[in-house]
C-alpha cells in the first residue's frame, strides 16, 4: 500500500493520463492528410485478389469531434479530481455531493419530522398524516422481510398479530428497530438424540392444544425442564427479554406441527434483524414505530 | 518438409462457422427462456439450475463465448490466411482450439447450471475451464500470428490488426483478471481484494466489450465489407488513427462501470474522460465502414447480406455513441442499475456483433460449401427483417423500462421518503419485459431460419478447399 507513504502513484497515473490525452491528439495531428487534388488514389496495396484501400483523408467533423473530446476531456481534469491528487478547481467529491444532499434534504424536511418527533408513538399510531410517513418508511425499509402488510413471512415475525418475541411497548419496538435482534436458539438435536428431540417435540405440541402422543408427552416434559426451561420458561411461555418465543400460543415463527419443531430443535436458529440506526434518523425510527405499533393496534380493535 | 501444402485450410473454418450457428441457436434459446422467467418466474420449476441466477451467465457466456467466439475463430482464420495468402501457421494446433474452445462451452454449459462460479462477471467459471481457455489462446495467438509471419504479401491488411489486437489482449485480459487462488477443484478466491478486485473486473469487462465484442468484429467488417460491397476501403489514414486510437483509449473506460461506489473519485473521472474520448475512435470504424459503401448503394436493394452489414454498422454507431453518454457520471447516476443498461449491451450484442457475425457467415458458408451462394437467399432477406424488428423492440422496450426505473427510483415526495417502493418498479417492468420477449423471440426465430439455411447449404454442397494464389500475383 505504498500510496499512502509515497506520492510516486500520483505522479505515475497522473502523468499517463496527460501523455495520454496528448498521445491521441498528437495522433490525430500527424496523420491528418489534405485531398490530393484530382481522383483519389489508392495505398497501392492489393489483398486476397481485390481488397484495396483509398487514400481518403478523415472527415473533418470526425477529427473535431475528436479533438472537441480531448478538450473537454482536459477542462474536466482541472475543475474534478482526477489527475493523480490533484483535488480539481471546484473542490468537488462524492462523499462531499452525498453530505451536502442529505444536509439540504434535512433542511427541507427535518421541520416536518422534527414535529412528529415530539408526539408519542400512541398518539402518532392514531395520526393518519403521520401514519402515511410512516408507511412510506415501512414499504421501503421493511417489508422486504416483514412484507408489505407488516404481515411477516416464515422466519420473518408478523408484526400485525398481538404477539411479541421482544415486546410491544413503544420503546421496545423503536429499540428492536434501532438496534436490531439476534434470536439464537442452539441446535440440541446432538443432546437429545432423535427420540428425545421427538419426545420434547410433542411435549411442546401440547403445550398450544396441539395433537400429540402422551407417553412421549410426558416423557418429553422431563427434558423440556432441563434443556428448555431456561429461556422459554418452566410454563413454556417465553421470555421477551432475551426474545424467546412462547410456545404455548398459536404463532409459529419456523414452521409448526411435528416436522417444524423437530428442524428447530434439532438444528437450532439464528434469527437476525439487522440494527437500523446508523440508517434511519430517530425521528424515522420514531414513527416507523409508530406505524408498526399501529399494526396491531388497528388488528385487536384498539389499545393493547 | 512436407512438401508446402497450396491450398487454405478451410476445415477448421468450416468446423468453427458451423457451430457458430449451433451455439447461436442455444445460447438465444437461453436468452429468451430467462426473458420468459423475468415475466413468469415460475418457469424455473422449482429447480435449482434452471433458476434465473445460473442461467443468465449461462446465457451471456454462450452468446459472447461461444457465438461470438467461434465467429470469432471462423471470421479470423479465414480472413488471415486470404489476405496472408498462406496456409494457417499449423493445421494441428488450429484443431485444438477447435476441439477446445467447444470442450470449454461444454464446461461452461455444464458448471453454470450446477452453480460452480466466481461470481466475476463475463468471467464466471472457475479455475480448471480458466486454464484450458488460457492454453487455447495461446495456440491461437500462435496460429493467427504465425500465420501473419509466413504471409506472402508485403504488408499486413487492417482487418488482421484488429484480429491480433484482439487476440493479444484477450489474452492479458483473461489471464489477469481469472488469477486466484484454488480452494478445490470448483472453488477459488479472486487474487484481488475490495474495490481493487472490483477495478480489475471491471477493467476486463470493459475490455471484453472493447476487444472481444468490438475489435474482432471490427476486423470481421473490414474484410466482409468491402468484399460483399466490392468497394475499396475507404480510407486507410482513417483506419489507422481510429484503430491506435480505439485500443489505446479502451483500456481507461472501465472505471464507469463503478461510478458512485467505494472506487476512488479520480479513478472515476478517468474512467468517464476516456469513455467520451472513445466515442470518435468508435465512430471512426462506422464511417471507414459506411463509406466503404458509397458507390455501392443500389446493391443493398438486392443484396440481404449487405443489408446486415448496413444495419450492423448503424447498430455499432449507435451504441458507441450511447456508451460515452452514458458513462458521464450524472447520466449514469439515472441509468445505472436499470434496464437500460440491458438495451444498450443488446443493441450493441444484437445489432452489431450479431448483425455483421450472420452476415459474414451467409458470406462464408455457401464458400466453404463449393457453393456460390446460401440456399435460399429470400430466406436471408426473411432473416435479416425478423432480426431486426427484433432488435428494435427489445432496446426500444429496455430503453423506456431502464428510463422509467430510474426515474422511479429517485422520485421523492413531501415528505422526504421514496415515493415508489423497489417492488412497484419491478410491476411496472412488466409490459417492457413482455415487449422485450417478444423482440428476443423474434431474434431467435432469425437464428433459427439462419440454421436451416445452413444446413440445407452445407448438406446441399462438397467440402471446399480454396486454392492459394501464386506469388506473382499476391502483390501488385
Amino acid at each position: 500500500m505504498s500510496e499512502f507513504t509515497s506520492s510516486f502513484w500520483d505522479f505515475y497515473i497522473g502523468v499517463a493520463t496527460l501523455v495520454g490525452l496528448v498521445a491521441c491528439a498528437v495522433l490525430l495531428r500527424v496523420q491528418t492528410t489534405r485531398r490530393a487534388p484530382g481522383e483519389v488514389s489508392t495505398t497501392g496495396h492489393v489483398w486476397d485478389g481485390d481488397l484495396v484501400e483509398l487514400n481518403n483523408p478523415a472527415p473533418a467533423w470526425w477529427r473535431w469531434l475528436f479533438y472537441l473530446t480531448i478538450v473537454f476531456a482536459f477542462v474536466y481534469l482541472a475543475l474534478y479530481p482526477g489527475l493523480g491528487s490533484w483535488k480539481g478547481m471546484l473542490g468537488w467529491t462524492q462523499i462531499g455531493q452525498l453530505k451536502e444532499e442529505v444536509e439540504q434534504a434535512d433542511g427541507r424536511y427535518g421541520p416536518l419530522y422534527e414535529k412528529f418527533a415530539a408526539q408519542e408513538v400512541a398518539t402518532l399510531a392514531r395520526d393518519p398524516s403521520a401514519l402515511a410517513v410512516g408507511q412510506k418508511l415501512f414499504l421501503n425499509t421493511c417489508a422486504q422481510c416483514h412484507a408489505s402488510d407488516g404481515g411477516g413471512s416464515r422466519g420473518f415475525p408478523n408484526l400485525t398479530d398481538r404477539d411479541w418475541l421482544y415486546g410491544g411497548e413503544p420503546e421496545k419496538i423503536k429499540e428492536s428497530i434501532a438496534q436490531g435482534r439476534n434470536g439464537v436458539m442452539p441446535p440440541l438435536g446432538t443432546a437429545l438424540g432423535s427420540e428425545g428431540t421427538k419426545d420434547v417435540a410433542h411435549y411442546v405440541m401440547s403445550l398450544s392444544g396441539g395433537a400429540n402422543d402422551s407417553l412421549r408427552r410426558a416423557r418429553g416434559e422431563a427434558l423440556f425442564k432441563n434443556n428448555c426451561a431456561a429461556c422459554h420458561g418452566a410454563d413454556g411461555k417465553g421470555n421477551t427479554a432475551i426474545g424467546a418465543p412462547n410456545l404455548t400460543d398459536k404463532t409459529w415463527l419456523h414452521g409448526s406441527g411435528e416436522e417444524g419443531i423437530i428442524e428447530t430443535v434439532t438444528k437450532g436458529r439464528n434469527n437476525v434483524m439487522p440494527a437500523h440506526k446508523d440508517l434511519l434518523t430517530p425521528a424515522k425510527i420514531h414513527l416507523l414505530a409508530a406505524y408498526v405499533y399501529s399494526l396491531s393496534a388497528a388488528q385487536s380493535g384498539g389499545q393493547k | 518438409m512436407p512438401e508446402i501444402q497450396n491450398t487454405y485450410n478451410y476445415k477448421v473454418v468450416r468446423q468453427f462457422a458451423v457451430m457458430t450457428v449451433v451455439w447461436g441457436v442455444v445460447g438465444m434459446l437461453v436468452g429468451v427462456i430467462i426473458a420468459a422467467q423475468l415475466l413468469w418466474p415460475q418457469l424455473n420449476f422449482d429447480i435449482p439450475w434452471l433458476t434465473y441466477g445460473r442461467l443468465r451467465p449461462l446465457h451471456t457466456n454462450a452468446v459472447i463465448f461461444a457465438f461470438g467466439g467461434s465467429a470469432l475463430f471462423t471470421t479470423s482464420y479465414y480472413v488471415v490466411q486470404r489476405t496472408c495468402h498462406a496456409r494457417l501457421f499449423s493445421d494441428g494446433l488450429a484443431a485444438f482450439t477447435f476441439w477446445g474452445w467447444q470442450l470449454v462451452i461444454v464446461a461452461a454449459a455444464i458448471t453454470l447450471p450446477l452453480g460452480i462460479t466466481t461470481s466475476k462477471e463475463y468471467a464466471e467459471l472457475e479455475w480448471p475451464i480458466d486454464i484450458l481457455i488460457a492454453l487455447v489462446w495461446v495456440a491461437y495467438a500462435v496460429v493467427f500470428f504465425g500465420t501473419v509471419f509466413k504471409r506472402r504479401v508485403s504488408h499486413i491488411y487492417v482487418a488482421n490488426w484488429f484480429f491480433g489486437a484482439f487476440i493479444l489482449t484477450v489474452a492479458i485480459l483473461h489471464i489477469a483478471n481469472s488469477a486466484a487462488v484454488p480452494a478445490g477443484l470448483w472453488k477459488s478466491y479472486s487474487a484481488y481484494a475490495g474495490a481493487q478486485d472490483a477495478m480489475v473486473q471491471w477493467w476486463y469487462a470493459h475490455n471484453a466489450v472493447g476487444f472481444f465484442l468490438t475489435a474482432g468484429f471490427l476486423g470481421m467488417m473490414y474484410y466482409f465489407i468491402p468484399k460483399q460491397a466490392g468497394r475499396p476501403i475507404y480510407s486507410y489514414r482513417l483506419s489507422v488513427v481510429h484503430f491506435w486510437a480505439l485500443i489505446f483509449t479502451y483500456m481507461w473506460a472501465g472505471p464507469h462501470h463503478l461510478h458512485y461506489t467505494a472506487l476512488p473519485d479520480w479513478a472515476q473521472s478517468i474512467g468517464m474522460i476516456f469513455s467520451l474520448v472513445l466515442l470518435a475512435p468508435s465512430w471512426g470504424g462506422m464511417i471507414n465502414g459506411i463509406m466503404t459503401l458509397s458507390g455501392a448503394w443500389h446493391k443493398l436493394r438486392t443484396d440481404p447480406i449487405l443489408k446486415f452489414m448496413v444495419v450492423s454498422l448503424s447498430f455499432y454507431g449507435m451504441s458507441t455513441f450511447e456508451g460515452p453518454m452514458m458513462s458521464i457520471k450524472t447520466v449514469n447516476a439515472l441509468s445505472h442499475y436499470t434496464d437500460w443498461t440491458i438495451g444498450h449491451v443488446h443493441s450493441g450484442a444484437l445489432g452489431w456483433v450479431g448483425l455483421v457475425s450472420m452476415g459474414s457467415l451467409y458470406y462464408l458458408i455457401p464458400r466453404l460449401s463449393g457453393r456460390t451462394e446460401m440456399h435460399s437467399v429470400p430466406a436471408i432477406n426473411l432473416h435479416f427483417w425478423i432480426a431486426t424488428i427484433g432488435i428494435v423492440l427489445y432496446i426500444a422496450a429496455m430503453w423506456i423500462a431502464g428510463v422509467m426505473q430510474g426515474l422511479m427510483w429517485r422520485a421523492v415526495g413531501e415528505d422526504g421518503t421514496l415515493t415508489y417502493t423497489f417492488v412497484e418498479s419491478v410491476k411496472a417492468t412488466y409490459p417492457f419485459y413482455a415487449v422485450r420477449l417478444l423482440g428476443g423471440l423474434l431474434y431467435f426465430s432469425g437464428m433459427l431460419v439462419m440454421a436451416w439455411n445452413t444446413w440445407k447449404t452445407v448438406a446441399g454442397g462438397q467440402p471446399a478447399d480454396a486454392s492459394i494464389p501464386a506469388p506473382a500475383m499476391a502483390h501488385a
